[in-house]
């Protein structure tokens, strides 16, 4: 969820340009579809974007800053500030139904959107669709899957294992 | 006395640094591989934390302090970290069955932090609640598939769980920081936090077809510094490389 762009500011080209910076991990995801760009503001000083982890240790966020610098600085805007912030925390609620398809669509099940409370222990399992053959007859292996945002999943169907953007 | 806020701080993200030291002792070694990759995205979160943490302290501190020259520079006695923590990884279930006392008192102390007074610590608990929730949800799985599964599966949590209760009493220790803290509504209670961790404990105990031990003697010291054997020499391991060349950059 960006900020409404500030009037004379080259919201467009910023935009565009925040579009072209992906998640290094899953790289068809751009990462204002992951909703990690919480906002960005231009004034005669430069360019500033916010941005907010997914994972705590998520090794990800460093080079997503850094790419984030390099697309500017190639796009003409040599100052730039990135700024971190955790609250509020991110959630797969941000995710956008662009973004969530693209996953679908390179074999990564999107986070379900209606999340539950995190906050509470044992929660009911989630019903995870197939992004391969699209049966809910799923089971899940793992929790935790090859990176922190990723959970494993089987499909009793199609049994083609796959991964899960799980919802946090 | 050292700043309240600073020294509470400490012990919270020194619980995560070390706790995700040790559980990244199992990359590599997991019984299976989903196992395997579940304990180090554990640990990487557990480190994602201890990060935030040390950021904060390091902000409080001033001076030209740094999260790595916290985690890397200072010595034993200068860690506030549970004794539970730093203890040996052990076999499966003894991995497991620290991992599920612990994960359960940390989920209901970040869930007391969610309503801390301070605005950093409260941002940090609202980040990593959501991954310590996952956390204790396995390590509680575990407990059962082990407690309730094979006789020589139940033996071995069982003994980890004789081990492993007499470090439990320090989770709930207050010191003059953490009073002074929770009555600036701060830190959380650490009374309630028993209770909710006790009746957690008490009913995936009961699942696992485990005893809950009875309260005894219960070691202490971590806060103050006063570590076991075994702290040095996870300290050699993570701080050898940083010390040895200080002024490393990747």
């Amino acid at each position: 969820m960006v900020n409404a762009s500030p009037e004379g500011a080259d919201s467009d080209v910023i935009l565009q340009l925040l579009g072209q910076v992906s998640d290094p991990e899953v790289p068809v995801l751009s990462i204002l579809d992951l909703g990690i760009v919480r906002s960005w503001r231009q004034d005669e000083n430069g360019v500033e974007v916010v941005i907010t982890p997914t994972y705590s240790g998520c090794p990800a966020m460093d080079t997503i800053e850094a790419d984030i610098r390099k697309t500017f600085l190639e796009a003409g805007y040599p100052s730039l500030e990135v700024r971190t912030v955790l609250d509020p925390p991110w959630t797969t609620d941000w995710m956008s139904a662009e973004g969530k398809e693209k996953l679908r669509a390179y074999g990564i099940a999107p986070p379900e959107s209606k999340s539950a409370d995190k906050r509470t222990l044992f929660g009911k399992e989630e019903t995870v669709r197939c992004p391969h053959c699209r049966s809910l007859e799923t089971e899940v292996v793992s929790m935790f899957g090859s990176t922190a945002c990723k959970a494993l999943y089987r499909c009793k169907d199609c049994l083609e294992p796959f991964d899960y953007f799980k919802c946090i | 006395m050292e700043n309240p806020l600073l020294s509470y701080t400490l012990f919270l993200a020194d619980n995560s640094l070390i706790t995700g030291q040790r559980l990244s002792e199992w990359c590599g070694y997991g019984p299976i591989l989903e196992q395997d990759i579940a304990l180090s995205n554990i640990a990487l979160d557990h480190l994602g934390q201890a990060r935030m943490l040390l950021q904060y302290a390091a902000e409080q501190k001033g001076e030209g302090w740094t999260e790595d020259r916290l985690a890397y520079f200072r010595d034993e006695k200068n860690f506030r970290n549970l004794l539970m923590t730093e203890l040996p990884k052990g076999d499966w279930g003894y991995t497991v069955m620290r991992a599920f006392l612990y994960d359960t008192y940390h989920f209901y102390e970040m869930t007391g932090l969610l309503q801390s007074k301070d605005e950093q610590l409260r941002a940090i608990a609202q980040k990593a609640i959501k991954e310590i929730r996952y956390h204790a949800q396995w390590s509680a799985e575990w407990v059962i598939r082990l407690g309730d599964g094979t006789e020589e599966s139940h033996q071995r949590v069982k003994g980890s769980l004789l081990e492993l209760w007499p470090f439990t009493g320090e989770f709930f220790e207050t010191d003059e920081a953490a009073i002074e803290l929770n009555g600036r509504g701060i830190a959380p209670n650490y009374a309630h936090i028993r209770t909710q961790w006790k009746a957690k404990v008490e009913e995936v105990l009961e699942l696992a077809t485990l005893e809950r031990p009875e309260d005894g003697w219960m070691q202490s010291g971590g806060r103050n510094g006063a570590h076991t054997e075994h702290m040095g020499y996870l300290l050699a391991e993570m701080q050898h490389i940083p010390r040895s060349y200080p002024d490393a950059q990747w």
